[in-house]
């Protein structure tokens, strides 16, 4: 067994962002956690795979520490933050510009922290550093926060210091995928993929239990799973044409609901409710929890958790589902005002049986005869929708929406439950989006790998559908961040360059010239933003060069899209 | 009158009717150095550095009328005295300094401060107004030195045995200076190199820059994997067709933008190895101070970050040259 230090961690991640090739990285990860000690390997695996919980210090406060040490102004370390794109990077990069124009002031540390600093080593295990210096660092305050902050910044070599403050603000993410940790975790302690998949759906601790825990060997006859839930089957877009040749009848089709994808979980141990995110949720939705206290134990249902109004039998807008979840607690007004309802789908263990292996077909069978058997306002279930044709798919939709469900899903009859996002079972086919011309008002610059390029921008409508009044005005309507082909986003970087009227701090205003054609997935009224409504994903479709901005659309266009839904 | 003026050109000089780096064809041209964006073609009568004639004519045509001039040679033009001076920048670069009466204006053109051993160093030149670059205006930008930088470069191409490691770079300019570093490091193997990288190199051999043993990649048989071997190529080539005859090639981006992360992960290459052939954010303050300019312009990049430090930390009366009329 060995200790991984943060001289070899170090190591390993730059190894990691050298390299693009997926096969190194799963070796380089499996390689350095393979025999290691559990306590660093916890950690390892934690900020791998950016998990880190805990936001030691903020980016802001380390710059503040950095600010207040250099004569540099302001603005300037503001300019260079917006190059940068991330805080940790910038103070790394300024720090060895900085550190010698002044001496520190005060150089009082207290005993404990004087202590950890005179074992200040890179060669240090993680865990020391994870839990014994950084915590200490986060419990100072001001000066004394600060002092300890800059002695931090001079004993450790120049090169260290991205990884170190990194590992401060908490924001660690070094470009490896989930995917490609679990991979590496099967490939090094030999277990399935899946089962690695399962057992990270437990909460993430980096501690020594939890490692063991997740590295251990496979074990055949476990039965009860607790609270544990399966990892979810994802769909993929559909392209039509490319299933179409298949006979129509090897398809199964369902509503797709907006709402938030669910597991619900029967078994001896309680009820429980994970939401896709892997968080439990059954606080939020407590009537939910309710209702599957009822069913026979050892049931778990995937399904769709929906704010329900029973009267028009149709889900209400997601906005609804963003009220629910903005409660930490649910009252009863809330209660009644927002019901919710489980919309079951499918299922993946009956009777304490794992169903993943089985047909699809056979699955809706058995959650049909669940679904008759245990009739509760809270559990809902859509039959087969009768489908022999291709040509009857756009009627279909058509009617879907109708009936408020987002489009269509596509599955196979005969498809297991799979996991992760795996494609050619699960299609989903949407309503096409709404549009609307909206024109670039604002841009910014991203972060991370979109640092110093504009990639944020806000599109406006005219407040007035008269083309020539004079006192007609654009009011900023959405945000939109992708869409652009790297082609036209550096086309349009260079333009807003050329084009910036003012700039208030990151942001520019620029030229109300450039037309957008903006896709967005619904309407909903908004007392937040300016022009009184909200868009729901919104993106950019294409970019209207044919268009003028006078061309552009108004708000009562926007608002006639908001009476359709 | 102002020694120099903008017009939609580019810098012109009344006093000696010239432009300097002008971007449409005028009749007149002083150009700083051979980079696309400081010369182009069209224009009726050029002056450039000696050195940089090779480059020129294969880049704006055989036939453009040239007037080489030498270093520190001090030109009549109508009523101006003109001068080139090294810029350290690329082979045969430029500062051009304009004295009109008692006047004394100074364009650096691209420059840079640190050693570099395919080109001559940069000279500290007097003026009373200078208008400089700022490419890398910020203080995140510090340079290493090229000998250090090279070493990192040699290390990690031969850490790679098994596939060929394929190094992005601009051709002109600082493909030569890692061919000129390498030497000076004593490295024997030969360098491969893409065709547009070839053609400059020839060039700065027939300067007599000292550089190491090259061989174009077009020269071997399509069959050689090029296994462990070098081969340098300018960034245009990076996934093209021309990069689907290396089997899993590494790859890395030799450019003073690979300081910040994000830019070289957008950009997609696996490493990035921090040159440059611009001054940095302290070269850049420390030539401002030595030219003992009472009026600086700023351009070229961060204009206004430099012209606003400038003006509120150091003092000096200082503007983007875009207030320049």
């Amino acid at each position: 067994m060995h200790q991984a230090s943060f001289k070899t961690f170090g190591k390993l991640i730059s190894g990691l962002d050298q390299c693009n090739a997926t096969k190194t990285k799963i070796n380089l990860i499996s390689e350095f956690i393979k025999n290691i000690d559990p306590r660093d390997g916890s950690w390892i695996l934690v900020l791998l795979m950016g998990n880190q919980k805990k936001r030691l210090i903020t980016g802001r406060r380390l710059r503040e520490i950095l600010q207040s040490h250099s004569k540099i102004p302001t603005w300037l370390f503001d300019d260079c933050f917006a190059q940068v794109g991330d805080s940790a990077e910038t103070i790394s990069l300024l720090w060895p510009q900085v550190k010698h124009e002044h001496i520190l002031d005060n150089h009082k540390l207290s005993e404990d922290l004087e202590l950890a600093f005179s074992e200040l080593k890179d060669s240090n295990c993680m865990q020391w550093w994870m839990e014994t210096l950084l915590p200490k660092l986060k419990d100072l305050k001001d000066t004394s926060q600060k002092n300890a902050i800059l002695l931090l910044w001079s004993s450790i070599p120049d090169a260290d210091l991205y990884l170190i403050n990194k590992l401060i603000t908490g924001g660690f993410r070094i470009g490896v995928s989930k995917g490609i940790v679990v991979k590496s975790i099967a490939q090094s302690y030999g277990l399935d993929e899946s089962t690695i998949l399962e057992r990270l759906m437990v909460t993430m601790e980096p501690d020594e239990k939890w490692f063991k825990t997740l590295t251990q060997p496979e074990d055949e006859k476990r039965t009860n799973r607790g609270a544990i839930p399966y990892p979810f089957y994802l769909a993929s877009p559909v392209q039509i044409e490319n299933i179409r040749e298949t006979p129509a009848t090897d398809w199964r089709l369902e509503y797709k609901w907006d709402g938030i994808r669910g597991q619900l979980i029967k078994r001896g141990s309680g009820a429980f409710l994970w939401s896709r995110g892997e968080e439990l949720v059954n606080h939020v939705f407590p009537e939910i929890i309710t209702m599957a206290e009822y069913l026979p134990k050892g049931t778990v249902l995937d399904g769709e958790i929906l704010c329900w109004n029973q009267e028009a039998d149709k889900p209400m807008p997601f906005a609804s589902l963003q009220r629910r979840l903005g409660h930490k607690t649910v009252s009863k007004r809330l209660l009644k005002e927002l019901p919710v309802v489980f919309m079951a789908y499918d299922i993946i263990e009956s009777e304490q049986k794992d169903y993943r292996t089985y047909k699809l077909e056979n699955r809706v069978k058995t959650l049909e005869k669940l679904y008759e058997r245990h009739k509760h306002k809270c559990l809902l279930f859509r039959y087969n929708k009768q489908f022999t044709n291709w040509d009857e798919l756009e009627k279909i939709r058509e009617n879907a929406g109708q009936d408020g469900a987002e489009g269509l899903m596509i599955k196979k009859k005969d498809s297991c439950y799979l996991s992760g996002r795996k494609r050619g079972y699960w299609w989903k086919y949407k309503h096409e989006p709404m549009t609307l011309d909206a024109v670039l008002i604002y841009a910014q610059a991203g972060t991370g790998k979109r640092a110093n390029l504009f990639t944020d921008y806000t599109f406006a409508l005219w407040n007035d559908s008269n083309q020539i009044s004079d006192e007609r005005k654009l009011v900023s309507f959405a945000k939109a961040y992708s869409g652009l082909n790297n082609l036209e986003l550096e086309t349009l970087n260079r333009w807003i360059r050329i084009n910036t009227i003012e700039r208030f701090g990151p942001t520019r205003v620029v030229e109300q010239k450039q037309v957008f054609e903006i896709a967005f997935e619904g309407v909903m009224e908004s007392k937040r933003h300016k022009c009184g409504l909200a868009v729901r994903f919104p993106r950019i479709h294409r970019w209207r060069i044919d268009k003028l901005a006078t061309d552009a659309d108004c708000i009562d266009q926007a608002h006639e899209l908001l009476k359709k839904t | 009158m102002a020694v120099l003026e903008r017009r939609t050109e580019g810098l012109y000089c009344p006093a000696a009717e010239v432009w300097i780096d002008p971007s449409r064809p005028v009749e007149r041209a002083l150009i700083t150095h051979a980079h696309a964006d400081h010369a182009r073609a069209g224009s009726g009568e050029y002056w450039a550095v000696n050195q940089s004639e090779g480059v020129l004519r294969q880049r704006l045509g055989r036939e453009i009328k040239l007037n080489a001039v030498t270093y520190g040679e001090i030109l009549t033009i109508g009523k101006a005295k003109i001068s080139f001076h090294s810029a350290g920048h690329v082979l045969g670069s430029a500062q051009i300094r304009i004295e009109v009466g008692k006047e004394v204006w100074l364009v650096t053109g691209d420059y840079k401060r640190c050693h570099d051993p395919s080109c001559t160093p940069f000279e500290i030149v007097k003026c009373d107004v200078i208008i400089t670059e700022s490419t890398f205006g910020l203080p995140i930008y510090r340079w290493k030195t090229g000998h250090e930088i090279t070493k990192e470069i040699h290390q990690w191409w031969s850490g790679e045995s098994e596939h060929p490691s394929l190094l992005f770079c601009y051709a002109f300019g600082k493909a030569q200076r890692v061919l000129a570093e390498l030497k000076a490091l004593g490295i024997n193997d030969e360098i491969l190199l893409h065709g547009a990288v070839e053609t400059v190199t020839r060039h700065y051999r027939e300067a007599g820059i000292e550089m190491a043993k090259t061989c174009p990649v077009s020269a071997i048989e399509r069959k050689n994997p090029l296994k462990g071997r070098l081969i340098i190529a300018p960034p245009s080539a990076y996934r093209s067709a021309w990069m689907k005859r290396f089997k899993e090639p590494q790859t890395a981006f030799a450019s003073g933008w690979m300081t910040v992360r994000g830019a070289r992960r957008r950009r997609g290459y696996e490493r990035g190895f921090v040159l440059s052939d611009h001054a940095d954010w302290p070269g850049l303050i420390q030539t401002i101070k030595e030219s003992g300019a009472k009026r600086v312009y700023v351009t070229h990049g961060q204009d206004d970050v430099i012209a606003r430090y400038l003006r509120e930390v150091e003092g000096i009366e200082a503007d983007s040259l875009k207030v320049l009329k």
